[in-house]
This record gives structure tokens, sequence and C-alpha cells, in this order.
């Protein structure tokens, strides 16, 4: 085949070769590291033979669920869960906030500060609540203030990450119009930032405190306040209708939780 | 218009937001009430912060000392994260698929909601500790806990995604006389690839940050190296595992933000 008919005969191609290239080299590399992973980690077969029998046992002693546990210890538990969760999103909005401010590039025109933002964000996102529970355990001792403080810590990653980006992507237009009229800085910030990045702001917190309910379940297990507590020493005790309980009042809560997020967004935003 | 009406003239540009105000307090109230509910106290507070200060001075300098076991731990950490994610997400395929309900019949989405939302609803933590009652401490149970918990977000995005689909590409391709998987690797994969990548590697670091942890009820990981320590008040150790996990949080992050450009 001549050069000329090549070029006419040009087929086409969804990616050039070094994008190929990239593709295959990713797909390689994922297939050597499961196969690292699996060759090398750890797992003793004779655990493995004997698990269908343990999870039946597990679903034997789980029932019948012992009910009088959800009355005397489970719901007071769950009580103070839903006030860890709530309380824990309203005190990581008074951090998450203004290092939201000082992370978006936009509101504040010095990089260190919005690097030290973010770097903030990612130590607050990358140690986990149960850690931030381990940690503040050992500084307040147990209990729910731990509790709160873990879920708080952990949330300042996510929601400050999240609204710093929020803020960056509002427009120039009403600010310039403030700055125009002559309006100091928090005036823009109410009247020309805060308007725009509203619905994105609640979304974010509705969001958060929905995960919240979640991980403030477990907090319990190290001690940090909650239903987590209740769960452990059912779970200590080897009380698995006990066990059983709490994990359907999670579950229950989860849901509840997420139908409410949901009701409020679609009424809302 | 003749003449500006009355209320024109009175009207503020920027009045007085009272439903604004009133939220404001009632979250005021709430946070007051919740807080004395959980017996919260400024005494307990200033008391913690004395605590925290030697705290801090038992954690540094940051000690180096056993870092074979942190070694150890954060390789079996990063294994539990790849095998967790991988088969996760290659059994959150046909389940997201199948909850899709633009391509699927309602009896098929609908258990298959229900699956995901099973998954969903737990923490990897309990379903950690009911794994490592189903098949003993170690490894295992930390892969298969995040496995569950990879199904349950990442079939969640995958059946959003699925469902938001342009159809036009899907009928082309059932017009040419293509079988239903045809339809799916020739109309459905190449519109939604780029986003399971990046559900994926989203996926990835969730689960690399939560392999850290399942350690502390028995799964395996680095967790149950901090766990120790923390135990035994080797806070000068615990500092090390953190700042070790947070650097290869970190390193996972900038690393998966190449794959999604990669993909995009």
């Amino acid at each position: 085949m001549s050069a000329a008919t090549a070029s006419l005969h040009h087929e086409w191609h969804r990616f050039s070769l070094p994008q190929k290239l990239a593709r295959y080299a990713l797909y390689l590399l994922t297939v050597i590291a499961v196969v690292w992973s699996f060759r090398t980690i750890e797992i003793i077969p004779e655990f493995l033979y004997d698990s269908p029998a343990q999870i039946a046992d597990l679903f034997v002693r789980m029932w019948p669920m012992d009910w009088n546990y959800f009355f005397a210890e489970v719901w007071k538990a769950l009580v103070e869960t839903l006030h860890i969760a709530t309380l824990g999103t309203i005190l990581s909005l008074a951090f998450a906030i203004p290092l939201g401010f000082m992370a978006a590039r936009n509101l504040t025109p010095l990089p260190a500060l919005n690097l030290l933002g973010h770097f903030l964000f990612v130590t607050s996102r990358s140690v986990n609540s149960l850690v931030w529970a381990l940690l503040f355990v050992a500084i307040f001792g147990p209990g729910p203030l731990a509790g709160t403080l873990a879920i708080a810590f952990r949330s300042i990653g996510f929601v400050g990450k999240l609204f710093a980006e929020a803020i960056e992507e509002a427009h120039r237009g009403p600010i310039e119009a403030l700055t125009a009229a002559g309006a100091p800085v928090p005036s823009q910030i109410v009247m020309g930032y805060w308007p725009q990045v509203r619905p994105a702001f609640w979304s974010i917190v509705l969001f958060r405190w929905d995960i919240n309910i979640r991980e403030s379940a477990v907090l319990g297990l190290v001690g940090a306040g909650g239903i987590g507590v209740a769960l452990d020493s059912a779970l200590s005790l080897l009380y698995w209708d006990q066990v059983s309980v709490v994990l359907l009042t999670i579950f229950v809560v989860v849901i509840l939780a997420e139908l409410v997020v949901t009701t409020i967004r679609k009424r809302v935003l | 218009m003749s003449a500006p009406a009355p209320d024109a003239i009175s009207r503020q540009p920027f009045r007085t937001n009272w439903g604004g105000r009133f939220a404001m307090l009632a979250v005021v109230l709430y946070t007051i009430y919740a807080a004395s509910h959980l017996g919260f106290s400024w005494d307990r507070f200033v008391s913690g912060l004395g605590q925290g200060g030697t705290f801090l001075a038992r954690m540094f300098p940051p000690s180096f000392e056993r870092w074979e076991l942190l070694r150890d731990g954060m390789i079996e950490s990063l294994q539990i994260a790849i095998l967790a994610s991988f088969f996760g997400v290659l059994l959150s395929l046909p389940i997201g698929l199948l909850a899709a309900r633009n391509l699927m019949p309602v009896w098929v989405t609908w258990p298959a909601r229900l699956l995901i939302a099973l998954c969903r609803s737990f923490h990897p933590i309990i379903i950690a500790i009911l794994f490592v009652k189903a098949v003993g401490f170690g490894a295992l149970a930390g892969v298969l806990a995040l496995i569950v918990g990879s199904i349950g977000f990442v079939g969640k995005l995958f059946a959003e995604a699925i469902e938001e689909i342009s159809l036009k590409q899907v009928e082309a391709v059932r017009a040419t006389g293509a079988s239903f998987f045809g339809v799916l690797i020739m109309a459905v994969q190449p519109q939604v690839l780029p986003r399971f990548i990046g559900f994926a590697t989203y996926q990835l670091d969730s689960n690399l940050r939560n392999s850290t942890m399942v350690g502390i009820v028995g799964g395996g990981g680095i967790g149950a190296t901090l766990f120790t320590a923390y135990q035994r008040f080797d806070f000068d150790f615990v500092l090390t595992i953190l700042i070790v996990t947070i650097a290869m949080i970190m390193v996972a992050e900038v690393l998966s933000g190449w794959i999604r450009k990669t993909f995009q």
C-alpha cells in the first residue's frame, strides 16, 4: 500500500498511542498489585473450613432477639449517638467554615494559607474517626465528649474541602459589584459568597451528618460513647441476641437518617 | 408603572433574615441542651487539656524503633485495601448493572438495590466484627468486610452512573442486532468507564483508610499494631504509625488522581 492510500484510509482511533500505553500500564499494574497481595497475604485455611459452621452458629445465637436490652440500655445509647453525631457536625462547622474560607484560592489570595488549609483537611480525613476517638479518649477519658470531638475532627476535612471547592466555584460578578460599592470583606462574604454557596453548603452538611450517624455508632467500641458501647459490652459478653438488637437498631436509624436527608434535600435544595 | 408602590420605597435591599436568625438560635439552644445532656462541662474540658499536654509530650519524639512491625502492618493494610477494592469493584459491576433502572426490569432492580442498601448501612468496622467471628482473626476478615462496604458504595454509584447514560447509543447498537452483552460492551461501557474508574480509585482511597482501622477489631493490618501500642501507652509509636498512615494515604490520593486523569 502506498503512502497516499494509507493517509486516505486513515483509521480512526479513540485513544492516541501514549494514552493506550498509559492505560495498559495501569491495567498491568492492577493485575500485579492484586496478584502480589493475593500471594503474600496471610490467610489461615483452618479458620476458613470452619466458617460455615461459625456463621450458622452466629445466626442461631442471634435469634430470638433480647428486646429487654433495647429498653434497658440501647435506647439511651441511641439518643447519645444521635447527639454525638449532630453536635460533632455542628462543632466541625465551627472549624471547617473559617478553614474553608482560608483554603479557597479566590477568597484568600495567599498560596501559603491555601496550602496550609488543604494540608489540615487531608490530615483530618486521613486519620480515621476511630483513631481520632482513641486519641481523644486518651486525652478526655472515655465518654461522649471524646466521641463528639472525634466526629468533629474527622468531619473538618470533608466539610472544609468541599466547602472550599464550592467557594472557588462562586461567580465573580456579585463580588465585584459589592467591592465596587465599597463593601468590606465580611459583607462580601455574607452578601456575595454566602448566597451562592448556600445550597452546596447545606447539602455538604446534610451528607456529612448522614455519614456521622453511621460513624458515631461504632465509636463506642473504643470507649467514646454512644450505641457502640452497648454493642461492645454485648459483644464482649458474647450475648449475640443482644448484639442483633443493637445491629437492627443501627440499621433502622441509618435508613431513617438517609430518608430524612433525602426529604430535606428535595424540599429545600 | 405610574407611581412607585409604597412598599417598594420602604423595602430594604438587605433585609434582616429573621428565619435565619431563629435557625441560628435554635442551633445554639440545641448545642447547649445536647452538651448538657452528654455531660460536657468546662472543668472536664480544661482538665482534659492538661491531660492532652502530657499526652502530646509522650508522643514526641516519634519512635521508629519497631519499624519492622510498622512495615509489616502497613504492607498488610495495603494488601487488604488492594484485594478489597479489586473484588469489591468486580462484584459491584454486575450488582450495579442489575440495580440500574433504565436497563433492568423492576423485579431485578429491587433486590439489587436492597442488597446495596444493606451493604451500605453498616459501618465497615461492624461488618468486620461479624467476619472476625465467621472466618477468625486476620486479614481475611478485614478483606471481606471491606468488600461488603465497597459493594454498598461503588454499587450504588455504578447504578446511578448507568442510569445517567444516553439511551441513543444503546438504541443504535441494538438496531444493529447486537446481543445484550454486545450492547453492554459497545454502548454502555464507553459511556461509563471513566466514571467507573473514578469511583474505583475513590474506593481504593477509602479502603486504604479503613484498612488501617479494621485491625482494631481483629481484622488485620496496621490497626492491630496501632491498638496494641495504644493500650501499652507507647504513644510515641502511635504517633509514628499515624504519620506513616497519613503519608501513605496522601501518596495514594496523588496516585489515584493520576489514574483518573489517564482514564478521563
